[in-house]
């Protein structure tokens, strides 16, 4: 008996056979991801007509008071108080900054979290495109999308905050320093990249547990805590502080005050404010007059009895670099999370 | 052209073997019937011919010597997977356009005027269709996807036995008229009685027997398949208790 079996080779039509267009998974990816798309959309969308019409009224309040002269005028005051007056709950950032998690949660979270926990990755993986090019393009496609619509919206909010950090402080408006966490995030490239982080966040998050609705809490979890290590602990990192030495006399306004701290002698005697010891020593409430601020009271008498103020700072002139350093590594984070999730899709055993 | 061959092919989930040391060889053009009790490894070996898993050992390949998950494979083997997945949110024709786009044969017509046959509107979301209707849909887009290898996990476990019987009228169909190749899984006997010229029994994640029905009835001198299996099954049981 002979036994004949097919050889195992490669088909001659396996080279030829070329593969389904990429573009294909546009209209795939739109259909399957329309109402999560639909609401990022209606939500960003709100929030611009009502920033556009509270943004457009501040920046003309705000365009009369400059221009009016004499600025001491009761008339011109009037004007400032008008510009104060509109300091309203975005003011300061904080309510905005849950849009990219929210954004990355709700989008990102259930891309591949429904598929594993329906089970029609089955359907999806078993189909001609091919497994890891239905992700490649699935997860490149909503990551720029998302990443596109955060880009314009933070245009928008680049464009609203800029009375906020004037030099106008005379304005009565909230002295904020551009690096404060709720304006750098909203501004320039923070926005967007941090909307991508959190898109790469949730998927990564989707396909690991499986599980919609576990992966979008973990996903606002991870994000909140890089979040504030951001603004905690690295941003203050990104170029090395200038320092000055000084009752804060060589400080721009609106830097970004990293620490302070004092010497003696060429040593350096404590951090921040003095400990309660050394005023005891050098300077007692009653001799020190009011107390008060460094600059009125224990400050000047200090610097008599032989310490020096030091601080470190972040010019304001910095801000655009520190953008695009932020906006790099958090493009590198979302790239290599979203590289790690394409991998692991390519890699899962059913 | 065998449309499965599998050597010495395993697969492990931690220190158990959901399948291991199978080796069989599934000719074309066979309706060919996976058979088995629960937990004897066929979703394992299908997931493993369909690509969606990966060998712990041994090797297989498909539609004739094609590495599982290459384009070409892809492209040839339809797959309706347990439970027949669909994105239950999307209406029906949302379905058929999204099969259209991820495949690079799709007959449009054929799918239309199926769907019509069977009464499911194109507006109605999937997960709105009665079981049998939903695996109806499930086949009609593997169908329309031309393929060489029709691959059916459970087909109908979870219908009722007028669904049962139009589902398998659709599958033998498909394997008559258009010589499409047919693997299906089932711990169900009595339906693949009509339909299965080929049959691979599976227990505790062995092949126990593996061969054209006809052939193996003959050989084994049963006068069913059921009565086939049942025996072959039995005296698995048997050995392995004395053991």
């Amino acid at each position: 008996m002979t036994a004949r079996t097919v050889p195992a080779r490669p088909d001659q039509d396996d080279a030829r056979l070329r593969p389904v267009p990429w573009r294909r998974m546009a209209g795939v990816t739109w259909r399957q991801h329309r109402i999560a798309l639909a609401g990022v959309a209606v939500l960003l969308g709100a929030l611009a007509v009502y920033l556009w019409i509270a943004g457009t009224s501040l920046h003309h309040a705000y365009d009369a008071a400059v221009a009016c002269h004499p600025a001491s005028s009761a008339a011109c005051q009037g004007l400032d108080n008008t510009v104060s007056g509109m300091d309203n709950f975005l003011s300061n950032g904080y309510l905005l900054q849950v849009l990219p998690v929210l954004i990355g949660a709700f989008v990102g979270a259930p891309v591949l979290a429904r598929e594993l926990e329906t089970g029609t990755f089955r359907y999806a993986w078993t189909q001609g495109f091919g497994r890891p090019r239905w992700a490649v393009a699935k997860l490149v496609l909503l990551a720029v999308v998302v990443t596109a619509a955060a880009g314009a919206f933070g245009a928008l909010l680049t464009w609203y905050y800029q009375p906020f950090l004037s030099d106008n402080q005379f304005l009565g408006l909230p002295k904020t320093t551009p690096f404060s966490s709720g304006m750098f995030d909203l501004r320039g490239v923070g926005f967007p990249a941090w909307t991508m982080a959190a898109f790469a966040i949730g998927v990564l998050a989707g396909m690991l547990i499986r599980r919609v609705v576990p992966a979008i809490a973990t996903t606002l979890v991870v994000y909140v805590g890089l979040a504030f290590a951001a603004a905690g602990f690295l941003r203050e990192h990104y170029l090395a502080p200038l320092v000055t030495s000084g009752l804060y006399s060589n400080v721009p306004s609106n830097a970004w005050i990293v620490s302070t701290w004092w010497t003696r002698d060429g040593r350096v005697a404590f951090g921040g404010y003095p400990p309660a010891s050394v005023l005891n020593q050098f300077c007692p409430p009653t001799s020190a007059g009011k107390g008060g601020g460094p600059s009125e009271g224990w400050g000047p008498c200090l610097v008599q009895h032989g310490f020096t103020q030091w601080t470190s700072y972040q010019p304001t002139s910095r801000f655009w670099p520190f953008q695009w350093i932020e906006g790099g590594w958090l493009l590198a984070l979302s790239v290599l999370l979203i590289a790690a999730t394409i991998w692991l899709v390519h890699r899962r055993a059913a | 052209m065998n449309v499965v061959e599998a050597s010495a092919l395993g697969k492990r989930y931690g220190r158990t073997w959901a399948l291991r040391e199978c080796t069989l060889a599934i000719p074309a053009g066979r309706v060919a019937a996976l058979v088995g009790p629960n937990g004897a490894g066929k979703t394992t070996l299908l997931n493993l011919a369909v690509g969606l898993s990966a060998p712990s050992a041994g090797t297989v390949t498909v539609l004739g010597g094609r590495r599982v998950g290459s384009p070409a494979a892809l492209d040839g083997i339809a797959f309706v997977a347990q439970d027949t997945p669909l994105y239950k949110n999307l209406p029906v024709a949302d379905m058929l356009s999204i099969t259209r786009s991820l495949n690079r044969r799709f007959d449009q017509p054929y799918a239309r005027a199926r769907l019509d046959e069977l009464g499911i509107p194109p507006r109605r979301k999937a997960g709105k269709l009665s079981g049998g209707q939903q695996a109806q849909l499930a086949l009609t887009l593997a169908l329309a996807r031309r393929p060489r290898l029709l691959v059916l996990d459970e087909p109908v476990a979870m219908l009722d036995p007028v669904a049962r019987h139009d589902f398998m009228a659709t599958v033998l169909a498909a394997a008559s008229s258009d010589g499409v190749s047919v693997l299906l899984s089932s711990h169900v006997l009595a339906e693949l009685e009509r339909v299965a010229s080929y049959l691979v029994l599976l227990a505790r994640g062995q092949v126990r027997l593996a061969g054209e029905v006809g052939d193996l009835l003959s050989t084994h001198g049963h006068a069913s398949l059921e009565e086939l299996a049942m025996a072959c099954l039995r005296e698995t049981q048997t050995s392995e208790v004395t053991r």
